[in-house]
């Protein structure tokens, strides 16, 4: 009797005992806890937030542990939890210039209404290894200042353009049109702005950098300059049917990306510059400078241009930009296919078998030719 | 048979909820009502990964009833690990009875195959898509396709057809082989091989076909007219195999190749395990198996 290559139950239970073990690693050293994760790998609490489109800081740190830090897989899982939520409908739209701001830079002013403010970035540090991370586990901590000052009023620095009238006029929503939401309609293109920009922001981070990255480097360019990175908190307000008025719900961590592009003008639209925007969960600054960047790469057309490279393509961007999607089909592949396989294989058989007898008649042919010819 | 158990609690019958469920159905009574077109339909995100079957999940939880009989294959077999997931997944979470028996289920949900029994009326076959736009691989845009498909406008397939004979000889696809339902729409039947076409044409069974990550959903209702795309003069051929399966000596099955030793050593055995060992258990054997009488033969 062959050897069956077909797993089964049992193999599947071996998989998963062993993945748990695997998972917690060695026993000696000391588990660690969701809440430890939540608080101290923050930042990957928010890749996984914003990938797996749920704002849950606990549930996303658990899935971190739970996927052993592969942060697609724990996008995965938070997806497959999200999934089962049911969807109540959408907030008000966000204000981000009422944002309790902790980090608020311009690269296009010196100076601005509310000033730059460098907030927790990785920026000015040296990338140098800091062993006493790991020798005591801490280095001297600086005190917490619990008091909260309300700082200085900080307009948008896109407001401050437009009220000269520099840059093109932000978009309204029509009235009475619910956003869109891919995850409850299938997407189709062209794709309006609203619903590229929900998936941007649930997209891959690496595939956008890369996206972004190109525009930078002649594939598509848009000329920016990253007219206002801002992080903090914004109130969260929900309008309740039948209240007939908005209650607050809470407050989300919030990075936003205003890029200003240069336009050259059309035969309609004055020269004036134009908006890439980006807005995602926590404190993502790579990920929504990317997002502004590919976002208005993907308004080419809009503007007159041409969408002839792949950051201006919609359907190529929004096709591919879904990492659990991806993953999930690319690693696919390590599914069975021998029946596929098969099929092929008998064709390639076949394909053998018809060129040799061809060029086996060929030769005989060419042999006829060169003798008729000797004679 | 394995009975019904008691489905796990937290999640709804067949985890979906019944919102996700009414969209799935509305999309598959379209997708029933225009034969082989391709309905888009809002996929969720689902526990398993994309590419592992979210769309015939989806729809076997959209169409599933506690009276149910549920089978899953993958390559034609139940005891393939991805169709022991799925149908543990809807054990837990429908607490449906499951079995193996082609004959047995009311759903049977597939990746690659369509079993060697003919099915009847009143069953349901669920496949599994990974791409079902036939054209996306002669034209990859989404914008396109769709207008080819509403002009059926399908040159292009015949030509790259075409191309094949003149470059082969032949027609060289021997899976997802493309058909042309009722006469109007171009359909990718899924990744079987077109050993298994013939059996989608006029099928007492409903079939329905579901591309999570893709987001479509089509069917073929029954006694459907499905024909492979071909010419006059180079009509479909089915893939026959040169020996019988080495366990059952079936000849009119589809076999898996396995490799039985380092020296180029194979075997021929059925795709279909339950094809297989239903024709052993009546007393069919192949070489393999030899004269004696199959041991695991009941009476």
């Amino acid at each position: 009797m062959y050897v069956s290559v077909k797993g089964g139950e049992k193999a599947i239970r071996a998989a998963h005992r062993l993945l748990a073990d695997r998972r917690r690693g060695d026993r000696a050293v000391p588990e660690v806890a969701v809440d430890q994760i939540r608080e101290q790998l923050s930042l990957a609490v928010d890749r996984v937030m914003n990938e797996g489109s749920l704002y849950d800081r606990d549930l996303a740190a658990l899935a971190i542990k739970q996927a052993r830090g592969d942060l697609i897989e724990a996008a995965f899982l938070v997806r497959a939890y999200r999934t089962t939520l049911p969807r109540f409908g959408h907030s008000r739209p966000l204000d981000t210039a009422a944002m309790g701001v902790e980090r608020r830079i311009s690269a296009t002013y010196k100076d601005l209404p509310g000033g730059q403010i460098l907030g927790p970035t990785f920026d000015y540090t040296h990338r140098l290894i800091d062993f006493t991370l790991m020798v005591d586990g801490e280095t001297p901590l600086p005190t917490r200042d619990e008091t909260v000052e309300a700082g200085p009023a900080m307009p948008r620095v896109i407001d401050l353009l437009a009220q000269e009238g520099l840059i093109e006029a932000e978009p309204q929503a029509e009235a009475g049109v619910e956003p869109g939401d891919l995850t409850r309609t299938p997407l189709r293109v062209p794709a309006a702005r609203d619903l590229r920009l929900q998936q941007l922001a649930r997209g891959d981070e690496g595939f956008l950098l890369a996206l972004g990255y190109s525009t930078q480097r002649g594939y598509g360019s848009t000329h920016p300059f990253a007219g206002e990175i801002r992080i903090g908190e914004v109130e969260v307000e929900f309008e309740v049917p039948e209240l007939g008025f908005a209650v607050p719900l809470g407050a989300v961590t919030l990075s936003e990306c205003q890029m200003i592009n240069q336009f050259a003008g059309s035969a309609e639209i004055e020269p004036s510059f134009t908006r890439g925007y980006g807005l995602a969960f926590g404190q993502v600054e790579r990920k929504v400078m990317a997002m502004a960047l590919v976002d208005r790469a993907l308004r080419s057309e809009e503007l007159g241009g041409e969408a002839t490279h792949p950051a201006q393509d919609q359907e190529f961007v929004l096709a591919h930009a879904d990492n659990v999607q991806a993953t999930g089909f690319v690693e696919h592949l390590k599914l069975p296919h021998y029946v596929d396989f098969q099929a092929e294989l008998a064709l390639v058989r076949q394909m053998r078998r018809e060129h040799a007898a061809a060029r086996a008649a060929r030769r005989t042919t060419s042999d006829d030719v060169y003798e008729e010819a000797a004679q | 048979m394995t009975a019904p158990i008691k489905p796990a609690e937290g999640y709804a019958f067949a985890y979906l909820d019944e919102q996700t469920k009414r969209m799935i159905r509305r999309a598959l009574f379209k997708a029933v009502a225009i034969p082989g077109h391709q309905v888009p339909f809002a996929a969720r995100d689902m526990p398993m990964p994309y590419g592992w079957g979210t769309g015939g999940i989806q729809v076997t939880a959209a169409i599933l009833g506690p009276a149910d009989v549920l089978k899953v294959i993958d390559q034609g077999a139940d005891d393939t690990t991805n169709a022991v997931s799925i149908r543990a997944f809807f054990q837990k979470t429908a607490g449906v009875a499951v079995t193996t028996r082609t004959g047995e289920a009311t759903v049977i949900q597939t990746r690659h195959r369509i079993p060697e029994e003919p099915l009847k009326a009143g069953q349901t076959l669920v496949y599994q898509v990974p791409i079902p736009e036939p054209l996306r691989f002669l034209e990859p845009r989404e914008t396109e396709t769709r207008v080819m498909h509403a002009l059926a406008d399908y040159g292009l397939m015949h030509v790259k057809l075409y191309e094949d004979i003149a470059t082969h000889g032949h027609i060289a696809k021997t899976y997802a082989y493309p058909v042309k339902v009722e006469g109007r729409y171009v359909m990718d039947p899924s990744p079987i091989p077109k050993f298994d076409n013939p059996k989608l044409h006029m099928s007492p069974a409903l079939q329905l076909f579901g591309a999570g990550r893709e987001k479509r959903i089509y069917a073929l209702p029954p006694f459907t007219r499905v024909e492979s795309l071909d010419f006059e003069d180079h009509p479909f051929e089915r893939t026959r195999f040169e020996a019988p399966c080495a366990l059952c000596g079936a000849t009119d099955s589809y076999l898996d190749e396995v490799v039985i030793d380092d020296r180029g050593g194979r075997m021929f055995v059925c795709s279909d395990t339950d094809h297989c060992e239903t024709r052993r258990e009546q007393g069919h054997r192949g070489a393999l198996l030899g004269e004696t009488p199959n041991q695991e033969a009941r009476p």
